[in-house]
This record gives structure tokens, C-alpha cells and sequence, in this order.
């Protein structure tokens, strides 16, 4: 078995799997059902290019975990034999990935191409978040962070021009799954940052001097249920036990002030909190990742909508954060900001007195952790469209709400702790 | 007691506001006209022992229709006391004049009279929040109705807006009217259920709209 691995090995030195074509390339579909078979992964993967698609690295890989990777043509033949050899269960998915893309291009049922100006389904924007880190390798990085309920990769982009002991802040979208508007934000915003970097001064310092962690989707099985099922659905997917309603309200599941106030203990409610702080695959794997990374984020933004309100904690209580007057004013100017463009109006305020006392929100959460500049964004409308806002709105709001967020950015940029 | 200063940017002032809004959207509403709230300037609470909670507000509206075109208004809400449901006392006065309709009303009834076969239509908006111009005053009559079932189930600890049109049909009538019956989903915001109800609308351009018919559906889930 090792005389065969170091021959690859050797012979692998030079190859490269970014060759245009992929004309003969196979993907391979293997269990490892053990930490022996986890390890001959491990090693394959280190003396050859190996391009994980499921998980994103070989690093994610558990027992039992289904594992999908490519590799090139002329080394198939010799991962077979290993694979053999290893008594791994494995099959070939695509025989020839260079036939299957072809036959894609051909096919009826193409992928939708991605736009900033629409609205995309959760297939395209998990090919647009390949594309945008592929095409922009010095700014962007994708990684996955965790799975949801229904097994769906959780995609985070990491933005910023790579540098030492650099502060981030974190920007998610797509809580709930109606708040279409919500994730067009964030692909808006990352599409602003590569485009411009370079070019505006602001967002070239921005970029240089921090990190964004941009998660597009947090809720993506209910995103995806408001595509094939439900438009209006707002929890996530998960099944309830002993009750036939089901999915979490995934703002009222996180450990602040949990289900205290402003969120139901049951099941069939819209602002069910869950059967325990973290319930949910969603909250938890957001979590994780904030905690291992505390030390480095020093904003929170979590972006919903509708109401066109800017808000920060606390929202579990009407006891007012230790640096109220700092937030109050960062969200005045940032309201108004956001006004400059087109005139849109934004309330803002503690979330508990302004739009109604919740617990077990991200940004309370965030705030508590430390992390002192928490905002919750409520995009448009007031109410004409509400969570159906036409897409001849999303440029318009995406600008305006870029605008305070950079302000947002930069305060945090001259105020680090 | 003497009415209390509310912070406008504060969620009790911000209900009232919206039940004023529903009220006079429906009175004043039509397949010409929806009004939404631009900005409440100003609002009041006094508490009347053994009445309720009463509101005055100050509001601006704009005419979705034409942005630019913005009507003050002055309010009264009243939220009775009482666990039995019923629905708030309101009053609304608007100062200067509102955009006359007449020939956009005369237009659209003209357009929907002489319809061969009745008009159905559903998902107004849909789901990319589009409206085909023909159905937007199918969209502001629906507006219409869910004014009136906002100003009638409204109560301190609510906030009801018109999340979509699920379904509309016409229904002929031997009278003058024109009657629509309507499926709209409406969305709570303080417990975010979407709740869907059915609505009868009958409108005429000289004497407006009035709902005749309304009743909450179970909720699918």
C-alpha cells in the first residue's frame, strides 16, 4: 500500500487540477466507514490534488460520512486500485466530468445564471459563491461552517486582502427564509467589495484593514422551502417531536434571554424558540463559529427584513445596553446614510422598544459575547410589498443599505478593541 | 388622565399609526388610490379608566401611486378594555384634498364590466413582488379590504399588513356593483403568523368600496 502511494506521490509532484478541460476527469463517491479509511483519504490527499466537493476538505471528513471528490484522468486509475485496496465502499459518480458538463450546457433544465438584480434560488448561489472565491482568490475564500437540518452545506465567505492579526466583522443574511431580500443583500455586498476594491478608496482600506465573514444564507432549508412550497414559510425545517408542525424560529433560538419573552414555546407558532437554546443546526454551527473566532470579530450584522428599522440590543429586555448613547449614535448616522440616496426613511432604537421585546436573537447573543457593535438590519418596505419586494427594488436597497453598512464598518475600523 | 407623550420611533405608537391607516384606507381606498404611511409625526396616549387606551396621532401619507404626493392626517384610536374582542373606535381626519380618482375608477369599472368572462387571478404580488399593471387595482382594492380587517382585529398587541393576494375572483352581480372575492394573506408582525382570510369586496366609482363579507380561514400549516 505505501510502495503504491509514493509511486502517485511521485508522479503527482507536478499535476495540477486547474486545467480548463475536464475531459476524462472522474468523480469519485466514497463512505469511509472508519478512522483507518478516513486516513487513507487523508493521505491521498497529500500527495495528490484531490478536489473535494463533498465536504469542502478533507479535514471535514468523519466515518461514515459520504465523500465526493475529483481527480484527474490520468490518476483515477491508480485511486481505484487504492480504494480497492483500502476495502473502502466507493462508486464512480461522474465517469467523465468534461461529457456531464456538456450535456448540462444542452439539458432543459440548465441552472438559472446567477444576477445581482433577481432573485436567486439556493442552487445558484451555491455556484455563485464557487464562482466569486474562484475568480477572486486574493479577496475571497469559501468554507463551510456547518450543515443544516435537511444536510445542506452552510457556506461562509471570508473577504479581505490576507494580512496578520486581522479584526473582522461578521455579516449574515437569510435568517428567515421569506426575507428574500435579506440574502440579495449579502451577495450585493460582496459583489461591492470585489468590484471596488482598488478602485474606492474606502473599500480598499476596509478590506485591507479587516476581514468579512459574509454568510449569504444562515436558513437555507427554508429558503429553499419558499422556492418549492411555501413563499411565506419564515423557521427552519427541522421536525418537532410529539407535533406535526414544524422548524424553529431560528432568531428566537439563541442563548439570550431565551424564550423569556416575544417567543412561543410552541411548535406550530412562527416564534417557536426551540426545543433548547442552539436547537437548531443553524443557530449552533453560527454560534461555533463566532465563539471560536471571538477573539478576532468585533461587529456583529444580521440583515432581515421588513420594516426598514435599524436596530441594536437589547431586544430580551428593555434594559438598555452599557454603551447605548455609542450605538444610538452610530445608528442615527448610519440611518442616515442609508437616507442620503434615495430618501428611504429608517427608524432605529433598541430592538425591545422599537419593534417589540424577543428573545433569543442573534444579536443579543453577539452583544453578550462581547462583541459590542451588534446591529439587526430590517430592510424595506413598511408594508405595501412587505416580504414580496419587487426585484426592481433590490439594487436601490442593496446601495442605500450599502452605504451604512460601510458607515457601520468604518466606525468599528477607528474604534477597535 | 391627561394624554402622554409617545416616541413616535416606539412600537405602541407605530400600531395605532398602522390601524389608522387600515381605517382610512378603507374609506378612502380604492382601485386608484392606496395610501401608506410616509411618516407619524406625533403621538399621544391618554388612558381613560374603565374605557380603554386612546391614541392621537399625527400622520403623513403618500399615495402609493405617486410618491410625491403626500396628505396629512390627524387620528384617534380607540383600544377598548376588556378581553372580549372587539374592534377599536377610530376616527381620521384629513387636511387639504386628496388626488381625485374619477377617471381611473370610471376606467377600471368600464374595463371590468364589459369582461366577458369573470376575472380571476392569484399570488398578487407573486413571489418575485411582481404586479402586472393590469392587476394593480385588483392589488389596491385588495389593500382595501385588508384595511378593514386590520381597523376590525387590530388590537396593542398587534400590527397587521397585507402580505399577498392568494386568490381573487369576480363574482357578476345584477346590481351595479362590482364584487370580489378575495383569499389575502396577512401578516402579524408581533407573532409573524401569516394568516389567510377570506374578504368580499364590493366597490362602485361613486360610492366606494365596502367589504361584505370577511372571515378568518384556519391557518394551513
Amino acid at each position: 500500500m505505501w510502495a503504491l502511494l509514493i509511486l502517485i506521490g511521485a508522479a503527482s509532484v507536478s499535476a495540477h487540477l486547474q486545467d480548463l478541460s475536464f475531459d476524462g476527469q472522474k468523480v469519485f463517491r466514497v463512505i469511509p466507514q472508519n478512522d483507518e479509511q478516513v486516513e487513507t483519504l487523508n493521505l491521498l490527499a497529500s500527495i495528490m490534488e484531490v478536489d473535494f466537493w463533498q465536504p469542502d476538505s478533507v479535514t471535514l471528513v468523519r466515518p461514515k460520512m459520504q465523500v465526493d471528490f475529483r481527480v484527474e484522468a490520468e490518476k483515477s486509475f491508480e485511486v481505484e486500485g487504492l480504494l480497492e485496496e483500502s476495502g473502502m465502499d466507493y462508486h464512480v459518480l461522474i465517469d467523465n466530468l468534461q461529457a456531464a458538463l456538456d450535456a448540462q450546457f444542452d439539458s432543459k433544465a440548465r441552472t438559472v445564471s446567477h444576477s445581482y438584480e433577481k432573485y436567486n434560488n439556493w442552487d445558484t448561489i451555491v455556484a455563485w459563491t464557487a464562482d466569486i472565491a474562484a475568480q477572486n482568490p486574493d479577496l475571497v475564500s469559501r468554507s463551510v461552517i456547518g450543515k443544516t437540518y435537511e444536510g445542506r452545506p452552510m457556506y461562509l465567505l471570508k473577504l479581505g486582502k490576507s494580512g496578520s492579526d486581522k479584526k473582522a466583522i461578521f455579516l449574515d443574511c437569510g435568517f428567515h427564509a421569506r426575507e428574500w431580500i435579506s440574502p440579495a443583500f449579502c451577495q450585493w455586498f460582496v459583489k461591492e467589495a470585489v468590484e471596488n476594491y482598488g478602485k474606492d478608496t474606502v473599500m480598499t482600506t476596509l478590506l485591507d484593514k479587516l476581514d468579512f465573514y459574509v454568510l449569504p444564507v444562515v436558513n437555507i432549508d427554508g429558503y429553499v422551502y419558499t422556492w418549492t412550497n411555501d413563499r411565506m414559510w419564515r423557521k427552519t425545517r427541522s421536525k418537532n417531536a410529539g407535533s406535526a408542525c414544524r422548524g424553529t424560529d431560528p432568531n428566537r433560538n439563541f442563548d439570550a434571554g431565551w424564550c423569556t419573552i416575544g417567543a412561543s414555546k410552541s411548535p406550530c407558532s412562527a416564534t417557536y424558540c426551540g426545543s433548547a437554546p442552539e436547537s437548531e443546526k443553524e443557530a449552533k454551527a453560527l454560534a461555533d463559529f463566532i465563539r471560536q473566532h471571538l477573539s478576532t470579530i468585533k461587529a456583529y450584522l444580521t440583515i432581515h427584513s421588513y420594516s426598514q428599522l435599524l436596530l441594536f440590543p437589547y431586544s430580551y429586555t428593555y434594559n438598555l445596553p452599557s454603551n447605548y448613547q455609542e450605538l444610538n449614535s452610530i445608528a442615527r448616522a448610519a440611518s442616515k446614510e442609508l437616507a442620503s440616496l434615495y430618501n428611504t426613511k429608517y427608524t432605529y432604537g433598541p430592538g425591545a422598544e422599537t419593534i417589540y421585546p424577543a428573545a433569543g436573537g442573534s444579536d443579543d447573543w453577539a452583544y453578550d459575547q462581547g462583541i459590542k457593535y451588534s446591529f439587526t438590519f430590517e430592510l424595506r418596505d413598511t408594508g405595501k410589498h412587505g416580504f414580496l419586494l419587487p426585484e426592481s427594488q433590490i439594487k436601490p436597497t442593496c446601495e442605500e443599505t450599502l452605504l451604512a453598512v460601510k458607515y457601520i464598518a468604518n466606525y468599528v475600523l477607528e474604534h477597535l478593541y | 388622565s391627561p394624554a402622554m407623550e409617545l416616541p413616535p420611533s416606539h412600537f405602541p405608537a407605530a400600531r395605532a399609526a398602522a390601524v389608522a391607516v387600515g381605517y382610512l384606507g378603507y374609506l378612502r381606498g380604492g382601485p386608484a388610490r392606496g395610501l401608506q404611511l410616509r411618516e407619524l409625526r406625533r403621538a399621544r396616549r391618554q388612558d381613560i379608566s374603565d374605557v380603554g387606551h386612546k391614541y392621537y396621532l399625527e400622520l403623513e401619507l403618500e399615495d402609493v401611486l405617486d410618491k410625491d404626493r403626500t396628505v396629512s392626517c390627524t387620528a384617534e384610536v380607540l383600544h377598548h378594555l376588556g378581553s372580549k374582542a372587539s374592534a377599536p373606535d377610530v376616527q381620521v381626519t384629513v387636511q387639504g384634498e386628496l388626488r381625485s380618482t374619477e377617471e381611473a375608477d370610471q376606467e377600471f369599472y368600464s374595463r371590468i364590466r364589459s369582461l366577458e368572462k369573470e376575472l380571476v387571478a392569484e399570488n398578487i404580488p407573486d413571489s418575485q413582488g411582481n404586479v402586472p399593471p393590469e392587476l394593480e387595482p385588483i392589488h389596491l382594492l385588495a389593500w382595501v379590504a385588508s384595511g378593514y380587517v386590520t381597523w376590525q382585529n387590530s388590537t396593542e398587541n398587534t400590527k397587521l399588513h397585507l402580505a399577498q393576494v392568494k386568490h381573487v375572483k369576480q363574482v357578476k352581480r345584477s346590481d351595479e356593483d362590482l364584487q370580489f372575492d378575495y383569499v389575502i394573506l396577512l401578516h402579524e408582525m408581533v407573532s409573524q403568523e401569516v394568516l389567510p382570510w377570506e374578504v368580499t369586496v364590493l366597490w362602485h366609482p361613486r360610492r366606494g368600496a365596502r367589504v361584505s363579507r370577511c372571515r378568518a380561514l384556519g391557518a394551513g400549516n
